[in-house]
């Protein structure tokens, strides 16, 4: 064991930390987060090992989901109310197409908002860079995702839909709507940590913020209000990301739009978050 | 290396009680159209210096609510001070977050990792010691079943291991000699004297004051918030024990008496254990009492008898002093009542006291008898260190201190012939 020790303090050098009323007076310390990257990564791996423990299907849960509610829009919006026929696609695979990016951000939103209080035990206890606690939250959600692609590649299977090079532009759309989650969830876990009312906001938040959000019909329904839109920060990168897998035209400007509200959302979040951050073991 | 490793200067943390700060406030202030929602302050620490130097144990003491942990959280930046600075050179772990973020659902292996980085080691760290860390804990059955399985044994062993192999230059221990069962705090104090003998700082937290002598050179005592102490380990102990020597103390004035003639020429009126710190006397040291009488002639050549009983009533031992003790008429009188060498198990007992006159040829004459005197507790661990650990109430209420082991020749085993 003694071996061991001095190769450690040979690779770490002493850090020294200033404990300062104004902390580090930044929005955040890249360095430092990086240095705290096998937590982040340990922290997304615990909820993913949690999650399905003792559960019947298992992974299979980040499928039911977005499928059933798919089976459901397809008969009520698709066949009954007829949005599908303003629809270039079979709707069920379009109206999917839109369920996987938005289900992942409502779970991601909602992980990371309730992030801190949850997590209370810890933050009373020990320190990290506190950001890890939301960004962490979102990486469980991200793994559904993944597992819902699955679905996806048989519907496309099934209703012929062909592959083509809008698929490889795939993982951007994903990183954009990462960042609008990032933003969003963020900002809300700055503000639980002092009004717990954001808890009781949250589900009827998401279930609002559907209804603006193209999931259940196209962008460009909304034809004049479409700029309206695109302040949406989840709005571009839904409708990107279901172009790319129907191999449709990419609306550019609303994907582009709706980035720069999330960068604009992240900053917001990162500073409140600073703000509130040397309050949470105190308050929480 | 001549920096200090710690470095606090002028420090203080402020808390707000009652109301709710910030938006909240404004908002439930601007609806009222009133600002009398005053937050009452308290400072939790104020002004607080001191230095620790590199590979120096040093002990934090004060009563509870002095600012003990409210200065481990700074210091370990769980919470921010509202003034002063503190500069802390090198990794910082605590004892204090022995299973912190233990989850009930993941196997004893997920937890090492997840435990381990919660704590501050790298996954090739976790790696290296990951046999160690499963071998202190002696779980390894078990490594592969979630931890809400184990017993309450298992999983503070295996907490503590993962917490026994972080590699920290400075180790915060909190109050753990008061909390786990005798065998942890061994372990507690084991790690803790390793840490220091590879040269490394330890800030030692602790209201057993045994201990904090024991181990510690230097002490910070902090009171109300205030660092109103620093320096050896000896003065501020004494200094800090002075101040607020407990006592566990009994008004006998009016306690029931078996004989009617009790007490009417000298009445016992209150009866104190003199504890150091309050909290009992280490093992072995000396049991002081204070004891009141009352007297309503002179007398002289009183003896006083004292039985100490343990926590089921039964008598443990009893003294007798010399008779040497006098009084005045109408007065009333404080003695000092000494015993040492009592060799008493750690635990509870409480205190009878008698007052009597005369000696073995003219026959003993009570004066007043009191069964119920004040409690006292007597610690695990003694001023020089000694400790009894694991002693239990059927091993008897005397640690006896030099058994005698004599080998004899031997003798080769006769064969059957």
């Amino acid at each position: 064991m003694s071996s061991a020790i001095t190769d450690l303090d040979a690779s770490s050098p002493r850090r020294e930390v200033v404990l300062r009323p104004e902390g580090a007076g930044r929005l955040f310390d890249a360095a430092e987060l990086w240095r705290y990257r096998d937590l982040l990564w340990r922290l997304g791996l615990r909820d993913i090992q949690v999650r399905y423990k003792q559960t019947l299907l298992g992974a299979g849960w980040a499928v039911v989901q977005p499928v059933v509610m798919m089976v459901v829009f397809s008969l009520v919006f698709g066949r009954m109310l007829g949005v599908a026929t303003n629809v270039k696609a079979p709707y069920p695979i379009f109206v999917y197409a839109g369920l996987l990016p938005w289900t992942f951000f409502t779970a991601a939103v909602s992980a990371s908002s309730l992030s801190l209080v949850s997590n209370a035990g810890m933050l009373r206890k020990i320190y990290f860079p506190r950001l890890l606690m939301p960004l962490s939250a979102m990486l469980a959600p991200l793994a559904d995702l993944l597992i819902a692609f699955v679905v996806l590649g048989g519907m496309m299977l099934w209703y012929g839909v062909d592959l083509n090079w809008g698929l490889m532009l795939l993982p951007a759309a994903v990183a954009s709507v990462v960042l609008a989650a990032a933003g969003v969830g963020t900002l809300l876990a700055a503000l639980t940590v002092s009004y717990r009312d954001i808890k009781h906001v949250i589900p009827f938040l998401i279930q609002v913020w559907l209804f603006v959000t193209p999931v259940i019909y196209p962008l460009d329904l909304a034809d004049q209000w479409a700029w309206l839109l695109g302040l949406n920060p989840m709005a571009g990168p839904i409708s990107a990301f279901r172009a790319m897998v129907l191999g449709n035209a990419i609306d550019v400007w609303a994907w582009m739009q709706s980035i720069v509200v999330s960068l604009a959302v992240l900053g917001l979040a990162l500073w409140m978050f600073a703000r509130s951050e040397r309050r949470f073991a105190d308050v929480v | 290396m001549t920096r200090p490793v710690i470095e606090v200067r002028g420090l203080g943390k402020r808390y707000r009680l009652g109301t709710m700060p910030g938006l909240g406030r404004r908002l439930v202030s601007l609806l009222k159209r009133s600002g009398d929602m005053t937050a009452s302050d308290f400072w939790a620490l104020r002004d607080v210096h001191f230095d620790v130097d590199e590979g120096e144990v040093i002990g934090v003491i004060g009563r509870n609510g002095a600012g003990k942990s409210t200065l481990l959280k700074v210091l370990s930046r769980i919470t921010y001070p509202t003034v002063g600075q503190a500069v802390i050179r090198g990794r910082l772990a605590s004892l204090l977050e022995v299973g912190t973020g233990f989850h009930p659902e993941l196997s004893g292996r997920e937890n090492i990792y997840l435990n381990g980085t919660i704590l501050g080691m790298r996954k090739a760290e976790i790696d290296r010691q990951f046999d160690a860390i499963v071998d202190f804990s002696g779980v390894e059955r078990f490594l592969d079943t979630p931890v809400k399985r184990y017993s309450s044994g298992m999983y503070v062993r295996l907490a503590f291991a993962v917490a026994a192999h972080l590699e920290p230059e400075i180790l915060v221990v909190d109050e753990v000699l008061a909390v786990g069962d005798a065998e942890f705090q061994k372990k507690c104090l084991g790690k803790m004297s390793d840490v220091a003998r590879r040269g490394r700082t330890v800030l030692f937290v602790s209201h057993n004051m045994s201990a904090v002598q024991a181990l510690t050179q230097r002490c910070v005592w902090l009171a109300q918030g205030s660092a109103v102490g620093v320096g050896p380990t000896p003065e501020v102990v004494s200094d800090y024990l002075n101040s607020m020597t407990g006592s566990s103390t009994v008004d006998v004035t009016d306690a029931p008496r078996d004989q009617p003639h009790h007490a009417s020429r000298v009445r016992l009126r209150r009866i104190s254990a003199l504890m150091p710190g309050g909290f009992g006397f280490p093992f072995n040291d000396e049991l002081l009492f204070e004891i009141e009488l009352e007297s309503y002639a002179a007398h002289s050549g009183l003896r006083f008898g004292l039985t100490v009983r343990d926590a089921s009533g039964a008598p443990v031992l009893s003294s007798i002093t010399p008779p040497a003790v006098s009084t005045v008429d109408g007065e009333t009188s404080v003695h000092q009542l000494s015993l040492s060498d009592t060799r008493l198990a750690p635990g509870s007992y409480t205190v009878g006291l008698s007052v009597c006159a005369g000696g073995a040829e003219e026959g003993r004459d009570l004066l007043d008898v009191v069964q119920d005197g004040p409690m006292f507790a007597v610690c695990s661990i003694g001023r020089q260190g000694d400790q009894v650990f694991n002693w239990r109430p059927e091993y008897g209420r005397i640690v006896h201190p030099s058994a005698v082991v004599t080998r004899l020749p031997s003798r080769p085993v006769e064969a059957a012939a």
